[in-house]
C-alpha cells in the first residue's frame, strides 16, 4: 500500500469516526488536540485501525505519536512492514 | 409529607414518536404490532413484535455520547427530551439545581451480544471498543442520561422485571415525598430486537397469531394465545409540589398512592393475593376508597395465567364499584421494563383528553374477566383519578394512583 493510500484511508476514518472536518486535518497539527481525544477515544482508534489496516496498535505506541504526520508515518511503517513480512 | 406532582412527560413507542401521535393512536385504538421476519432466522417461535422507530441522533448528540447509548437509552433520550420540554425544564435551569434520575430497565442484551460476538471472533477485548461497557449494563439509561443532561441528584436504575418502570416512579415518588429530592426524571426503557427475548420466546409465552398481528394481543379475551414483546421508552418528570410552583412548572397531575408487594411464590406465575396487597396498599397510601378510582390501566399482558390473576385481584378490591378497565397492551404489546412508565403516560394522556383508551381485541370474556367493566371501545369520559398496575417475574407487584390537579 502506498503512503498516499494510507494517508487517504486514515483521513477518511478520522473524518467518519471522529467527525472532524477535513480541513482541520493538517499534517503538522497535533492530532490529540485537533480531534479532542480522551482515553476512551484511543480505544476506538485501536478498533478502527485494526478494521482498516488489520494490525493491532499497542497502547504505548500512541505516546510517540503527536502530529497527524507522526500517525501517517506510524501506520505506513506498520502496514508496509506487514506487507513485506 | 410533601406532595409529589408530574410536571412533564415524553414517550417513544410503537404507538408513536411523541405525545400527540401516541394520544391519537390510543384514541383510535391503533395497534403497533407487526410481524418481524428476521426473528424466523433466529429460530423464534413467535415473529410478532411492537414496531418502534429508530431515533436519528446524529446532529442531536456528539459522537462520544452516541456510541455509549444502547438501543433503549436512545429511546429514553428521545422521550426525556420531550418530557423536559413538556415540563419547561431547560438545561440552564438543570445546571443550577439538583435534579435526579431513576429509570426502570432490566436488560441490555443487544449490546452484550454484540460485544461477545466481537470477543469470540477477535479474541481481543480492546477491539470491543469504548462504547460497549456503557451500553451493556442495566443502568445504561441512567448512566448515559445523567451524563448528557449533567444531572447532580439521585442517579440509579431500578430492575424489577416488568414492574421496573412503575417501581422507578414509585421510588422517585417516595424520595420526593420524604424530602430527599425535589426533582427527579424517571421512567422506563425497553430494547426491541431479536437478542432481547429469545429466552422468553423459548417459554412459548408469546402469541403466534401471525396471520393477524394487530389482533394478536388480546388481554382478558378468552381466545388469547400469549403476549407480544414490545418496547421504547417513557419519561415522567416528578417534582415536589412547592418546588414546582416556585419554578413556574406546568402541573399535570399528582401522584397520591404507591403500593408494592412480593408474591412469595412461583417465579413466573401470578398471584391474585400478592397483587391485591399492592392494590390495597396504594389505595391506603392515597387515602381513598376504591369507588374514587375512575379508570384502571391493567397490567394484563394477554397470557391466560396473568390476566386471570389480575382480573381476580381487581374484582376482589373493586367488585362493587366496577371502574372502567383497559389494558393498553392490547395495542402496544408488552413493553416490559418500560411498561409501568409508559402506561402512566398513556393514562395521563387519557386523563388530559377525557377518554378511556380501548382494550382492543376484547371480544369474549373468560370467567374472571367477565366480572370486570372492560372498555372494549374508546369511551369518552372525564378521569379524575386513575390506577395503574404493573407486575413482574419473581412476583414483584407495583400499583400507582394518580390524580388530576
Amino acid at each position: 500500500m502506498t503512503k498516499e493510500d494510507i494517508i487517504e484511508k486514515v483521513n477518511a476514518f478520522l473524518i467518519e469516526e471522529f467527525e472532524v472536518e477535513a480541513e482541520k486535518i493538517v499534517a503538522e497539527a497535533n492530532m490529540r488536540e485537533t480531534l479532542d481525544l480522551d482515553s476512551l477515544d484511543y480505544v476506538d482508534l485501536v478498533v478502527v485501525i485494526e478494521s482498516t489496516f488489520g494490525f493491532k496498535v499497542a497502547g504505548e505506541d500512541f505516546t510517540a505519536i503527536s502530529s497527524f504526520q507522526d500517525f501517517y508515518d506510524y501506520c505506513d511503517q506498520k502496514v508496509n512492514k506487514k506487507d513485506s513480512a | 409529607m410533601r406532595r409529589v406532582v408530574i410536571t412533564g412527560m415524553g414517550i417513544w413507542s410503537c404507538l408513536g414518536d411523541n405525545l400527540t401521535e401516541v394520544k391519537n393512536s390510543l384514541y383510535e385504538g391503533k395497534s403497533g404490532i407487526v410481524v418481524d421476519p428476521e426473528r424466523k432466522d433466529w429460530g423464534y417461535r413467535s415473529l410478532l413484535t411492537g414496531k418502534v422507530n429508530t431515533p436519528e441522533l446524529k446532529g442531536k448528540l456528539d459522537r462520544r455520547a452516541r456510541i455509549q447509548l444502547s438501543q433503549e437509552a436512545e429511546y429514553a433520550y428521545m422521550s426525556t427530551i420531550e418530557a423536559l420540554t413538556n415540563a419547561k425544564m431547560e438545561q440552564s435551569w438543570i445546571d443550577q439545581n439538583e435534579v435526579g434520575i431513576m429509570f426502570g430497565n432490566d436488560s441490555s442484551a443487544k449490546a452484550v451480544m454484540e460485544a461477545i460476538d466481537i470477543l469470540r471472533a477477535k479474541k481481543d477485548t480492546t477491539l470491543i471498543g469504548s462504547g460497549s461497557i456503557f451500553q451493556s449494563m442495566n443502568c445504561t439509561v441512567t448512566m448515559n442520561l445523567s451524563t448528557i443532561f449533567k444531572l447532580k441528584g439521585i442517579n440509579f436504575t431500578v430492575s424489577a422485571a416488568c414492574a421496573s418502570g412503575s417501581h422507578s416512579i414509585g421510588m422517585a415518588y417516595l424520595m420526593i415525598k420524604w424530602g430527599l429530592q425535589d426533582h427527579i426524571i424517571c421512567g422506563g426503557a425497553q430494547e426491541v430486537n431479536p437478542f432481547a427475548f429469545g429466552n422468553f420466546d423459548g417459554l412459548s409465552a408469546f402469541s403466534i397469531r401471525h396471520d393477524e398481528p394487530t389482533k394478536a394481543s388480546r388481554p382478558f379475551d378468552r381466545d388469547r394465545d400469549g403476549l407480544i414483546p414490545s418496547g421504547g421508552a417513557a419519561t415522567v418528570i416528578l417534582e415536589d409540589y412547592e418546588s414546582a410552583v416556585k419554578r413556574g412548572a406546568p402541573i399535570l397531575a399528582e401522584i397520591t398512592g404507591y403500593g408494592f408487594s412480593s408474591n412469595g411464590d412461583h417465579i413466573s406465575n401470578s398471584s391474585p393475593e400478592g397483587q391485591e396487597r399492592a392494590l390495597r396498599m396504594a389505595l391506603k397510601d392515597a387515602g381513598i376508597e376504591p369507588s374514587e378510582i375512575d379508570y384502571i390501566n391493567a397490567h394484563a399482558t394477554s397470557t391466560p395465567n396473568g390476566d386471570k390473576a389480575e382480573a381476580s385481584a381487581i374484582d376482589k378490591v373493586f367488585g362493587e364499584c366496577k371502574p372502567l378497565v383497559s389494558s393498553t397492551k392490547s395495542m402496544t404489546g408488552h413493553e416490559c421494563w418500560m411498561a409501568g412508565a409508559s402506561e402512566i403516560v398513556y393514562s395521563m394522556l387519557m386523563m388530559q383528553h377525557d377518554f378511556v383508551a380501548p382494550n382492543i381485541n376484547f371480544e369474549n370474556p373468560d370467567e374472571e374477566s367477565a366480572k370486570l367493566n372492560i372498555a372494549a371501545k374508546t369511551v369518552d369520559k372525564k378521569i379524575t383519578t386513575f390506577l395503574s398496575n404493573s407486575f413482574g417475574f419473581g412476583g414483584t407487584n407495583s400499583t400507582l394512583i394518580i390524580k388530576k390537579i
